[in-house]
């Protein structure tokens, strides 16, 4: 199956790979994995007062259109209040990454992940 | 020769209904099957006979598959009971497993940084042989069971048992490949 360049470029320079302190109370984390392929993926926002998203940051393992859907979120989300981060839809990241049928479940893991951090860091706070 | 292509694998091959089951047994079944339908048997049987026995022994075969693979056979045991798998749609959300796969996984990537590759990876093998023969003994129990409630928890142990038999893949070609390097 072939890729689309975008799902090379962000497989081959992954943007805001990494982690921040779960325990601290100014980050969210959403971890999810999806059973029809054993990826496994770790996303994590950092919130400030006014309840925008300075930074993001995240860790998959899995294909390279698992990794490209989570590096390519964690840049639209930053800047984002929480409520429009919520708004982001697997489709939107699917289309962008001109992701194949097959390959759409990653898009919804990330979509997943997004939400799970944000509900995190609302628990916390 | 005639078999129901409509009775489930374990009637086909005329073992209990369960996820416990005879190796043994399974493969002796597989044989007297396999020779009901060998093609040979055919050779001077009409058109129609012919492509039937074909289409019979791709069956068993598929049966065999599921059967003797663990992971399979709960999958397949769980869907006769009802179960629907809808893997593409579905996301695991516990953070607790996923957690503990993201530091297995991390350990994988840091292994031919250690002093001794070859018996750090043995280590993690072993860590991931030891959960998913802890993970088959947990849905050995939630399997023989048909309450709603013990199917819904089954159903979730099958998805973590994907997880940990894609980490074990990945722990031994990284194995081999440590070896290869030797």
């Amino acid at each position: 199956m072939a890729y689309s360049d975008k799902v090379i470029d962000h497989y081959e320079n992954p943007r805001n790979v990494g982690s921040y302190d779960k325990d601290d109370t100014t980050v969210g984390t959403g971890m999810v994995g999806a059973p029809a392929c054993g990826d496994v993926m770790k996303l994590q926002i950092k919130v400030n007062k006014q309840g925008v998203i300075e930074d993001a940051k995240f860790k998959t393992y899995g294909c390279g259109s698992a990794i490209a859907s989570s590096s390519l979120l964690t840049e639209w989300v930053k800047g984002k209040t929480l409520d429009e981060a919520r708004e982001i839809k697997n489709t939107d990241i699917a289309e962008e990454l001109e992701l194949p049928p097959v390959k759409v479940h990653c898009s919804v893991l990330a979509e997943d992940a997004i939400k799970a951090a944000i509900e995190d860091y609302q628990g916390k706070n | 020769m005639s078999l129901d292509l409509t009775s489930n694998f374990f009637e086909l091959f005329e073992i209990p209904v369960s996820f416990v089951i005879d190796a043994g047994l399974l493969m002796k079944r597989y044989r007297e099957l396999q020779q009901t339908v060998h093609p040979d048997r055919f050779a001077n049987a009409t058109e129609q006979e012919r492509r039937l026995s074909l289409q019979y022994a791709t069956q068993i075969n598929e049966a065999l598959r599921i059967l003797k693979d663990p992971l399979e056979r709960a999958r397949y045991l769980l869907q006769l009971k009802g179960v629907l798998w809808d893997d593409e749609q579905t996301t695991l959300s516990d953070p607790a497993f996923l957690m503990r796969q993201i530091e297995l996984r991390e350990s994988l990537e840091e292994v031919r940084e250690k002093p001794d590759p070859l018996s750090a990876i043995g280590n993690i093998i072993d860590k991931v042989s030891v959960l998913i023969g802890d993970n088959t003994q947990v849905l050995q129990g939630l399997l023989e069971s048909d309450n709603e409630d013990e199917l819904i928890q089954a159903k979730n142990q099958v998805r973590k048992m994907q997880f940990l038999k894609k980490l074990m893949a990945e722990a031994e070609s990284i194995e081999a490949a440590i070896e290869d390097d030797m």
